[in-house]
C-alpha cells in the first residue's frame, strides 16, 4: 500500500510541469543576442530557450528575425552582442563544429545542387558530416523516411518542390542530429505535402529530437509547438507554452454567441457567472466564470425571445493568441501576413463595448 | 583541417562541372583549338607544304631568338628548323593562357554561385570549416585548368613529335624547359591568379560581376605569366628554377590571405558583407 502511494508520489514529482521546467536541459539559449546588417537592426536583445525534447516554433512577420536567429544557433551567423549556447557550446568558437555536426538544418529555400542526382546532393552531406561506412545505409534509410527513394537517381533540377522539401528533410536528418532547426519548411508546398511534410516532424519529435521549426503561418504551427516565441523586428514578443499563454490572455472561458439581431445579446452582460462581455456586430464574446453556466445563458436568451444562430465555446487557436500579443504590443495587423482564418470564429477588430456586472 | 571534407568540396563541386556541358565544351574547345588544331595544320604547313618564301621569312626570324635558344634549335634544313623553333618557342604562351582562362572562369563562379543558388546556406550551416572550403573550391578550380593543360600537352607533345620529329631526327618533345613550365612553374601562377579570383568570388554580389572582375585581375597575370614562361623557355637551365621558386612564394601568401576571404557571412550572402 505504501509503495503504491510512494510510486503514485515519485509519478507526481515526475510529472510536474513545475518540476520539468527547473529540471529541462537546455538545448539552445539565446540571451540578449543583437545584430545589425548594416544600418538594419535584424535581432535586438533576442532571448529564447528551446528545452530538449521540445517543438519550440519561432512565430513572425516576415523579417521578424527568425532566420537570422537560426543562423545564430548554428553559428553560420556571430552575434554583435549577447551570447549564445548551444548544448552548452559556443557555436561562434571552434566548438561551433561540434555544434553544427549535432545540427539538421532545412531552410527556407532548399538549398540543394540542382545538377546533381538526389544521391549525390545526400552523399554529399554524409561525406561532410563524416558518417563513414554507415553512409549509404543511413542515404537509404533518410530517403525512405521521407519517401524520396524512388527519385534518388534523377537530378534534383527535375523535382517538384515538394520533393525538393522531402529531399531537404532526408539531408537533414542524415546524421541523426539531436537538434532539427526547419526554416519555413512548408514553404511553396500544397497543402497536402505541407500536411505530409508537418507530419514528419512531428514524428521526428517523437523520435527524441528538439526541434525548431520557423513559420509565419499560424495553422502550421498549431498543435505542433510545445513553446513558442513570438517575435517581430528581431525581438522576442513573448514566448512560453501555448497554453499558459492562452491562460494569461484568456483566464476565463470564453463564449461566441451569435443571434440576428444582435442588440438583444446586449442583455446576457448582467446576466449571473458572466465575468466580461463585447459584442461586434451580430456576435457577442462572453467571459464565464464557468461554462456551467452557458445552459442557463442560452435558456435565459431563448425566455427573452432572442434568436439565437450560434452558441460556440472559444477556444484560443494559436492565431487568436499571436493576435491578442501583437495587439497588447500596439503593433498593426496590417503588418504582417494575414493568416487564412479557417475557424470561421470573428477577428476581433475593436471592442465594442464593455458592460461592468 | 579535415581534407577528407576538402576533397568532399571539390569533388562535387567537379562533378557539377562535369554536369554542366554548356560551360565545359566550350573550354574542351578552347583546349583542342590551341592544343591541336592551331599547332597541327601551322606545322604541318610549314614542314610538308612548304612555301619556301614564308619559311625563309620564319627562318630568318630565328636569328632574333638569344644565343641560348638559338643553340637549341635541331634540323638541317629551314623547314625543319622552323618547325623545331615554332613547337618549342612559339606555342608556349599557349600552356599558359588556357588553364588561366579556365581556370578563373570556373573559379569566378564557385563561391558567389553558391550564393546565387542559394546553397552557400548548406555549407554555412555544416560542419565543414572555411579553411576546408576555400581550399576544396581552390582545387575544384585549378583541376580543370590544369587538367586541361596536362592533356593538351600530352596531344600537342605528340602532335609536335608526329610532324616535326622525323625533319629532325627523331622525337625531341617536350624539351627540359617544357617539363620545367608544366611542371614547376605554370602551377604557382595559376594558384596566385585563383587565389585573386576566389577572393572576388566571395567578396562579389553576382556571377556576372565576378567574371567581369575576374577577368580585369586575370589578363595582367596572364600577361606576366606569358612572358615569365617566354622567358623560361628562352632563358639558361636556372632560370625557370627561380623563377618557379618565386611564383611559389608569392602563391602560398596569397593562398594564405585568401583563406581570410570566404566567410560564413558571405556563402550566406548577408547583407553589409
Amino acid at each position: 500500500m505504501l509503495g503504491a502511494q510512494l510510486r503514485i508520489l515519485l509519478q507526481l514529482c515526475v510529472c510536474s510541469p513545475i518540476t520539468q521546467s527547473v529540471t529541462r536541459e537546455l538545448i539552445v539559449d539565446l540571451a540578449a543576442v543583437s545584430q545589425w546588417f548594416g544600418d538594419v537592426q535584424a535581432l535586438a536583445d533576442l532571448t529564447i530557450q528551446v528545452p530538449k525534447g521540445s517543438i519550440t516554433v519561432l512565430l513572425g512577420p516576415n523579417g521578424a528575425g527568425k532566420t537570422t536567429a537560426i543562423r545564430m544557433i548554428t553559428g553560420a551567423l556571430s552575434p554583435a552582442t549577447g551570447s549564445v549556447r548551444v548544448f552548452g557550446l559556443d557555436p561562434g568558437t571552434p566548438d561551433g563544429e561540434q555544434v553544427r555536426s549535432n545540427c539538421g538544418v532545412v531552410s527556407a529555400k532548399p538549398s540543394l545542387y540542382d545538377r546533381l542526382s538526389g544521391w549525390d546532393n545526400l552523399r554529399y552531406a554524409a561525406e561532410l558530416y563524416d558518417l563513414g561506412r554507415n553512409a549509404d545505409t543511413r542515404i537509404r534509410e533518410a530517403a525512405s523516411q521521407f519517401g524520396i527513394d524512388a527519385a534518388l537517381d534523377l537530378q534534383v533540377g527535375g523535382y517538384s518542390t515538394g520533393m525538393k522539401t522531402r529531399l531537404a528533410l532526408a539531408r537533414s536528418v542524415l546524421h541523426d542530429p539531436e537538434l532539427l532547426l526547419l526554416d519555413e519548411p512548408t514553404s511553396g508546398l500544397d497543402p497536402e505535402s505541407a500536411v505530409s511534410v508537418l507530419e514528419l516532424i512531428r514524428d521526428m519529435t517523437g523520435q527524441g529530437r528538439t526541434v525548431v521549426l520557423c513559420t509565419h503561418l499560424l495553422l502550421e504551427a498549431e498543435g505542433l509547438a510545445d513553446e513558442i516565441a513570438v517575435m517581430q523586428h528581431g525581438f522576442n514578443l513573448l514566448s512560453g507554452k501555448p497554453d499558459e499563454l492562452a491562460q494569461r490572455y484568456w483566464p476565463t472561458p470564453q463564449l461566441h454567441i451569435t443571434a440576428v439581431e444582435g442588440p438583444e445579446l446586449d442583455h446576457v452582460a448582467n446576466s449571473v457567472g458572466v465575468v466580461s462581455y463585447e459584442r461586434e456586430s451580430n456576435t457577442a464574446t462572453v467571459g464565464l466564470q464557468s461554462l456551467d453556466v452557458v445552459p442557463d445563458l442560452v435558456a435565459a436568451l431563448v425566455a427573452r425571445n432572442v434568436r439565437l444562430t450560434a452558441v460556440v465555446p472559444f477556444i484560443p487557436t494559436l492565431e487568436d493568441l499571436y493576435f491578442a500579443v501583437r495587439r497588447e504590443q500596439g503593433t498593426a495587423a496590417d503588418e504582417i501576413t494575414p493568416p487564412s482564418n479557417t475557424t470561421g470564429r470573428p477577428v476581433r477588430r475593436s471592442r465594442v463595448a464593455e458592460l461592468a456586472r | 583541417m579535415n581534407w577528407s571534407r576538402t576533397f568532399t568540396v571539390a569533388r562535387t563541386d567537379l562533378k557539377q562541372l562535369v554536369q554542366a556541358k554548356d560551360f565545359w565544351m566550350p573550354m574542351a574547345f578552347l583546349g583542342s583549338l590551341f592544343f591541336a588544331i592551331v599547332p597541327f595544320f601551322l606545322l604541318i604547313t610549314i614542314t610538308r607544304i612548304g612555301n619556301v618564301e614564308v619559311v625563309g621569312q620564319i627562318s630568318q626570324a630565328l636569328d632574333a631568338l638569344p644565343d641560348a635558344a638559338r643553340a637549341q634549335v635541331r634540323g638541317d634544313t629551314p623547314e625543319a628548323q622552323t618547325g623545331y623553333a615554332l613547337a618549342v618557342f612559339l606555342f608556349a604562351p599557349v600552356a599558359v593562357i588556357v588553364p588561366l582562362t579556365i581556370s578563373t572562369a570556373v573559379g569566378a563562379a564557385t563561391i558567389v554561385g553558391e550564393r546565387e543558388r542559394g546553397t552557400g546556406e548548406f555549407l554555412a550551416h555544416s560542419p565543414a570549416g572555411v579553411k576546408e572550403i576555400y581550399l576544396g573550391k581552390l582545387i575544384a578550380s585549378l583541376v580543370p585548368g590544369y587538367a586541361t593543360t596536362l592533356i593538351g600537352f600530352g596531344v600537342y607533345s605528340l602532335i609536335v613529335n608526329l610532324v616535326v620529329g622525323p625533319k629532325v631526327g627523331g622525337w625531341f618533345f617536350p624539351t627540359a624547359q617544357w617539363w620545367l613550365m608544366i611542371l614547376w612553374v605554370l602551377p604557382p601562377f595559376l594558384a596566385i591568379c585563383l587565389s585573386l579570383v576566389l577572393r572576388l568570388s566571395a567578396k562579389v554580389k553576382s556571377t556576372a560581376a565576378a567574371q567581369q572582375a575576374a577577368g580585369l585581375v586575370s589578363l595582367p597575370l596572364i600577361m606576366i605569366a606569358y612572358s615569365q614562361s617566354t622567358g623560361v623557355l628562352f632563358g639558361a637551365g636556372y632560370v625557370p628554377v627561380i623563377v618557379g621558386a618565386l611564383a611559389w612564394a608569392i602563391a602560398l601568401f596569397s593562398l594564405h590571405r585568401g583563406v581570410r576571404s570566404v566567410t560564413r557571412q558571405r556563402l550566406l550572402g548577408v547583407a553589409g558583407t
